[in-house]
């Protein structure tokens, strides 16, 4: 499904990615954990070429989505093909302000598939009664709690029907009272086998939602395995004492 | 103050106000062509496209709009470009106000955050499909207003174009002030006029700013 092979990233000198090999199976949920400027983030942002590396290979079903030979136009239109089948949820959500919640989650299918506006209204409202928000259709996103934009974000999202969902750190930038109504819609999306990369601080719902987990630091995984044993067992120090620090101020 | 002779030459002076505003409507429509073409040039792939707009820029800012509009209308002739002091004024306004106008623009653009044209393209949106759903629509707010401000500016530099004998506001003042000898009520009227038509200006600039910006207060 989603594979990454080799992958490096350099911002001038600094590597943030120093080869990162990666594969997620349809179906599955990986969580990627670490400290702030481990690279984790940069790693999600590679997928969909957010984040342009400079070597190493990406693909999606088979498909390259880092081509370098690619250059212009041609490259332009490629990615924007590729992006269509990848969903991408913002720390800070990206709501489109200028449009109100319904238009959010229809711009795209309406504009890059075609779809009718009649089509795209029965499916805005679907998704938006999925997320909890079909009675918020017609406000705007300046009228939206931090929670409910997220919501929202996630519905764009999934307006195109992707085959992968990207999480950057979704919940960071929400009160923790908000954290829940998100991880909530989240579940539910990992309960309909809905493939995921969640790039999270929330190591409880991390452990609790996926069927993998990574430990990156320094642009490297440190350690990877399933989430119990991750959290419970870290085999690696950096691994060990990350968590230690970070469960011991939150749990 | 001799009120007579003002209710006298007021049709004279709304006559030659209009052209006021023919020239400087033409010159802003015109103005607003090329700001549009030098922000594409600016962000163009071809590095040669992007020092001609810059320093297209760099010139016009850097000299005074009197001796650009004295530079084309008598030393364009010895180049081959004769222009009629009306279309003049409107070339030389709009080449002008354009190169203005191309940095309002960009700064507009330049202000929508980042994470907005990220949420676009990540949903497979090309560039300039970006550019007109998701950032026009909310660069068009600030746009509106430093255009209406260029706008103003625009009205004001017209009087300049008296200077090549263009019959607007300023000029015919100056022509009814030698047969009349009343310079403080031929001027005091064509102020009053360059005033209404500036609130008129601010007027239009104000509804489109708050019909652009109309999703802020929804």
């Amino acid at each position: 499904m989603v594979e990454l092979k080799g992958v490096k990233k350099r911002f001038g000198d600094l590597e943030v990615l120093k080869g990162i090999d990666l594969r997620v199976d349809r179906g599955r949920i990986i969580s990627i954990i670490g400290p702030s400027g481990s690279g984790k983030s940069t790693l999600l942002r590679s997928i969909n070429n957010l984040e342009v590396i400079d070597e190493g290979i990406i693909l999606l079903d088979g498909v390259q989505v880092n081509r370098p030979d690619l250059k212009g136009l041609a490259f332009e239109r490629h990615i924007n093909h590729i992006r269509q089948n990848m969903g991408m949820v913002f720390q800070h959500f990206n709501l489109f302000p200028h449009l109100s919640t319904l238009e959010n989650v229809t711009l795209a299918p309406r504009k890059l598939k075609g779809m009718s506006a009649g089509s795209a209204r029965k499916l805005g409202m679907e998704l938006l009664d999925r997320v909890g928000l079909a009675d918020k259709a017609t406000s705007y996103p300046s009228s939206l709690s931090g929670g409910q934009k997220q919501r929202v974000a996630i519905a764009r999202a999934l307006a195109m029907q992707p085959k992968v969902m990207l999480f950057d750190e979704a919940t960071s930038a929400l009160d923790p009272e908000l954290v829940e109504e998100v991880n909530r819609v989240m579940k539910g999306l990992a309960e309909e086998h809905m493939t995921m990369l969640i790039v999270t601080h929330e190591m409880a719902f991390a452990r609790d939602v996926s069927d993998w987990a990574m430990f990156m630091d320094g642009g490297v995984v440190v350690e990877a395995n399933t989430p119990d044993h991750l959290f419970s067992h870290p085999e690696q120090e950096r691994t060990q004492h990350f968590l230690r620090k970070h469960l011991g101020a939150h749990a | 103050m001799d009120f007579d002779l003002m209710i006298d030459i007021t049709p004279l002076l709304v006559k030659a106000a209009w052209v006021t505003v023919d020239i400087s409507a033409r010159a802003l429509f015109f103005g607003f062509i090329i700001a549009s073409a030098l922000v594409a040039m600016r962000t163009s792939r071809i590095p040669p496209v992007r020092w001609f707009a810059r320093a297209y820029i760099s010139v016009v800012r850097g000299t005074p709009y009197f001796v650009q509009l004295l530079l084309v209308f008598y030393g364009g002739p010895a180049v081959g470009l004769r222009l009629d002091p009306f279309t003049c004024g409107v070339v030389v306004g709009a080449f002008n106000i354009g190169a203005y106008m191309s940095e309002a623009i960009r700064g507009a653009i330049e202000s929508v955050d980042s994470g907005q044209n990220e949420a676009s393209r990540s949903l497979g949106f090309g560039r300039l499909q970006t550019l007109q759903h998701i950032i026009l629509p909310q660069a068009a707010g600030l746009m509106i207003r430093s255009v209406g401000v260029l706008a103003i500016i625009l009205v004001k530099n017209s009087s300049l174009v008296s200077i090549i004998s263009v019959i607007e506001l300023t000029y015919q003042a100056q022509r009814l002030i030698g047969s009349t000898y009343k310079p403080l009520e031929v001027f005091t009227l064509s102020a009053l006029m360059y005033i209404v038509i500036i609130y008129a200006v601010m007027g239009i600039v104000e509804f489109l700013y708050r019909r652009a910006t109309r999703y802020a207060f929804l």
